[in-house]
């Protein structure tokens, strides 16, 4: 196993550069999730570790060895794809033992380990099974057990449960924690799906247009998104955005929205023109003594918990508050927010500030 | 690996009963000239001509004791003091007032016909093979302007290039040979089966062989154990294709083959006119001519059969 350093990496496809300047460090047996909507350049970059796609510039340190234009079977790592490229030609012994054969390794020696890859993977009863026979779920295990059993510097997954149904993802997004708390192998897992890689993920770098908008553990990006894109695209439903306007210096702890005050925590830095208070649906609380007023537009009830959406002046608000509070469509709220737990952005670019809750969080980040 | 997990619509018996019926029907229909041939293979020259035609008759295998061998014609007196005949053929010659005066060139023309269909499939499948790959999988420049530069070879009639060919030929050295033939039906059948065999290779997922090349295998090892496993289906068909292309092709051969190299399309046609119209012999010909494409199309039945959807990763 072996660390992981991607340095500077960029990808141009004629003129359309599909991943600029990406920087990120995947430690030693920890578990990577590149997270993006589609066609953010996930898959490239991923095919740029694994030597499929030689990058334009920048540096790949695999283990501390720049492997950046290595050839792909000179880099000792293994790939599982989305469709999983199982050979339908070989049964499932034939395909797991496909990688030991390339390095010439004995036929006694590769059954035995292919039999002990697939006792881990509990596929032991499929080995001498054609692979156009097996479920979905079994392809997937195969498809792992093909890659663990050559024990490589690392795995590099792209999408591996994206084709499985909803049930099967469930239970494969646990298999696959499971397996590498087991095994401790290096992984660099892409997904699209942020469930899988809050469920799943070590560190998790959120990428979008080819850049990488932020690079953390999941707590940290849930918490303290560093632009309103990740704070979009992470949580269902995603972050509350209310825009307002006005000059912040260093040290306020309060801004004005919609003519209401807003406790927020307090600002590491000064800003002037337009900017956007972000607050998790979870986070929003209702207070009639709160300035900040709307109507409550509509409920969505989800048992112990329902999310009210409400209709104010600068934009729709949705709260998550538990379900036995009684609302009503039409009715008059105010609106108040756990002022610790609040996140503030440029609107032009959408950067986060550096406030007093983020500082925090980085210096536990870096303690821990 | 049952066909039939992939059909989404079961056919009702009904359905069966009617398409078996119309396939079945065609199927005669289509036979009948093959029929007619073989038949005729062996019937004797006075039946072959008959008319009504005869469709019960006394078979003999007069066509093809005519077809091996060249007679000449003798008289009764030399016949009859000849010794004993020594087969069938013998006698049956014997009795039509001619005595066997040797081989005909028939098997050199077939075994002609063997060597400068199947080496040029060969050649064609392998060199087209290469090529398609290389167009599906890499970055050539031009690909779309070679492409159909390799697909315009074949739109000339083999008569409008065939005298500047033969022209060549006879420089080179290579007219009425077997190698300027399998040069020839190869470079005609080698656009086909880039073609084709592009299409197929296309449909195989670019991640087999880069799964490969990741554990371990350089490209052409992964070209070779992955690849081409995958690609039998239409590597089968298209050897097929050109097989039938190089077997049956009559206007370069005619013109290029005369002699030594000349393969039995040409042949065949020649073999009537010696003493009368032998029609017994020329379908015994077509017979034998006809068994090689049944024999491998056979063969390969199961690789053609087996569907390009058969692979695992499909979506
Ligand atoms: N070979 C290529 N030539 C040109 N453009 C490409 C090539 N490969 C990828 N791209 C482009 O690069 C961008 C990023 O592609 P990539 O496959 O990395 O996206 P992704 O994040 O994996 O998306 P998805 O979730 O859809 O798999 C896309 O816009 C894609 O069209
Ligand atoms: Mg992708």
């Amino acid at each position: 196993m072996a660390e992981i350093r991607v340095q500077n990496l960029q990808k141009a496809f004629g003129a359309f550069v599909a991943v600029k300047n990406s920087n990120f460090v995947v430690e030693d047996g920890e578990f990577f999730v590149m997270l993006g909507p589609s066609g953010c350049g996930k898959t490239t970059t991923l095919r740029m570790i694994a030597g499929l796609e030689l990058p334009t510039s920048g540096q790949i340190l695999l283990g501390g060895e720049d492997v950046a234009f290595r050839r792909a079977r000179e880099r000792d790592i293994a790939f599982v794809f989305q469709l999983f490229a199982l050979y339908p030609h070989m049964n499932v012994r034939k395909n797991m033992g496909f990688p030991l054969l390339a390095q010439g390794m004995p036929k006694a020696e590769i059954r035995a380990r292919v039999e002990e890859t697939a006792r881990l993977l509990r596929i032991d009863h499929l080995l001498d099974r054609s692979v156009s026979g097996l479920a979905g779920g079994d392809r997937q295990r195969v498809a792992l057990g093909r890659a663990i059993v050559r024990r490589p510097k690392c795995f590099l997954m792209d999408e591996p449960l994206g084709t499985l149904d909803a049930e099967f993802r469930d239970l494969m997004v646990n298999e696959l924690r499971e397996l590498h708390n087991r095994i401790h192998a290096t992984t660099v897992y892409v997904t699209h799906d942020q469930h899988e890689a809050m469920a799943m993920a070590d560190k998790i770098a959120v990428m979008n247009h080819g850049v990488i908008e932020q690079f953390g553990t999941p707590r940290d990006i849930y918490d303290h998104p560093a632009t309103m894109f990740v704070a979009d695209f992470i949580g269902s439903p995603p972050m509350n955005f209310l825009a307002f306007e006005g000059t912040l210096a260093p040290g306020d702890r309060s801004v004005t929205v919609q003519g209401a005050p807003v406790a927020v925590p307090e600002l590491r830095e000064g800003a002037t023109g337009g900017h956007v208070l972000g607050a998790r649906p979870e986070h929003v609380r209702f207070d009639d003594a709160s300035r900040l007023r709307g109507a409550v537009y509509g409920t969505e009830y989800l048992g112990t918990q329902q999310i009210v959406t409400v209709e104010t002046a600068g934009g729709m608000v949705k709260a998550r508050i538990p379900a036995d509070v009684r609302i009503s469509t039409g009715e008059t709220v105010g609106l108040a927010f756990d002022a610790a737990r609040l996140s503030l952005f440029e609107a032009a670019g959408g950067r986060a500030l550096a406030t007093a809750a983020r500082e925090i969080a980085a210096r536990e980040a870096g303690h821990g | 690996m049952s066909a039939a997990a992939h059909s989404v619509v079961v056919p009702s018996t009904t359905a069966k009963r009617v398409a078996a019926t119309l396939v079945i029907v065609y199927a005669l229909i289509s036979m009948i000239p093959l029929l007619w041939i073989f038949a005729t293979s062996f019937k004797t020259p006075p039946d072959s001509i008959a008319y009504p035609p005869k469709i019960v008759f006394t078979p003999s295998i007069e066509g093809y004791c005519n077809l091996f061998t060249t007679r000449t014609r003798q008289t009764r007196e030399y016949i009859d003091a000849l010794p004993a005949p020594t087969g069938f053929c013998d006698e049956t010659t014997r009795k039509r007032n001619m005595v066997i005066a040797g081989p005909s060139n028939f098997l050199p023309r077939f075994v002609n016909s063997l060597v400068i269909a199947f080496g040029s499939t060969f050649c064609a499948v392998f060199l087209g093979t290469l090529a398609a790959y290389g167009f599906s999988r890499f970055r050539v420049p031009l690909a779309d302007d070679l492409l159909f530069f390799i697909l315009s070879t074949r739109m000339m009639p083999p008569i409008a290039v065939a005298i500047p060919i033969y022209l060549m030929y006879r420089e080179l050295g290579l007219s009425d040979t077997a190698l300027g033939m399998i040069l020839l039906y190869t470079a005609v059948n080698v656009s086909l089966a880039v073609w084709l065999l592009k299409g197929f290779i296309d449909e195989i997922p670019r991640e087999y062989e880069e799964a490969a090349m990741i554990d371990g295998y350089t490209r052409l090892q992964a070209f070779r154990k992955v690849v081409l496993p995958q690609a039998t289906t239409g590597i089968a068909a298209t050897a097929i294709f050109c097989l039938i292309f190089a077997w049956n092709e009559y206007a370069f051969a005619a013109l290029l083959t005369s002699g030594t190299a000349q393969t039995a399309p040409p042949f065949i046609p020649t073999i009537i006119g010696e003493g009368g119209q032998d029609w017994p012999a020329v379908a015994a010909g077509t017979t034998i001519f006809l068994v090689p494409i049944l024999v491998f199309t056979i063969l390969l039945r199961k690789q053609l059969l087996r569907g390009i959807t058969f692979g695992a990763v499909r979506k």
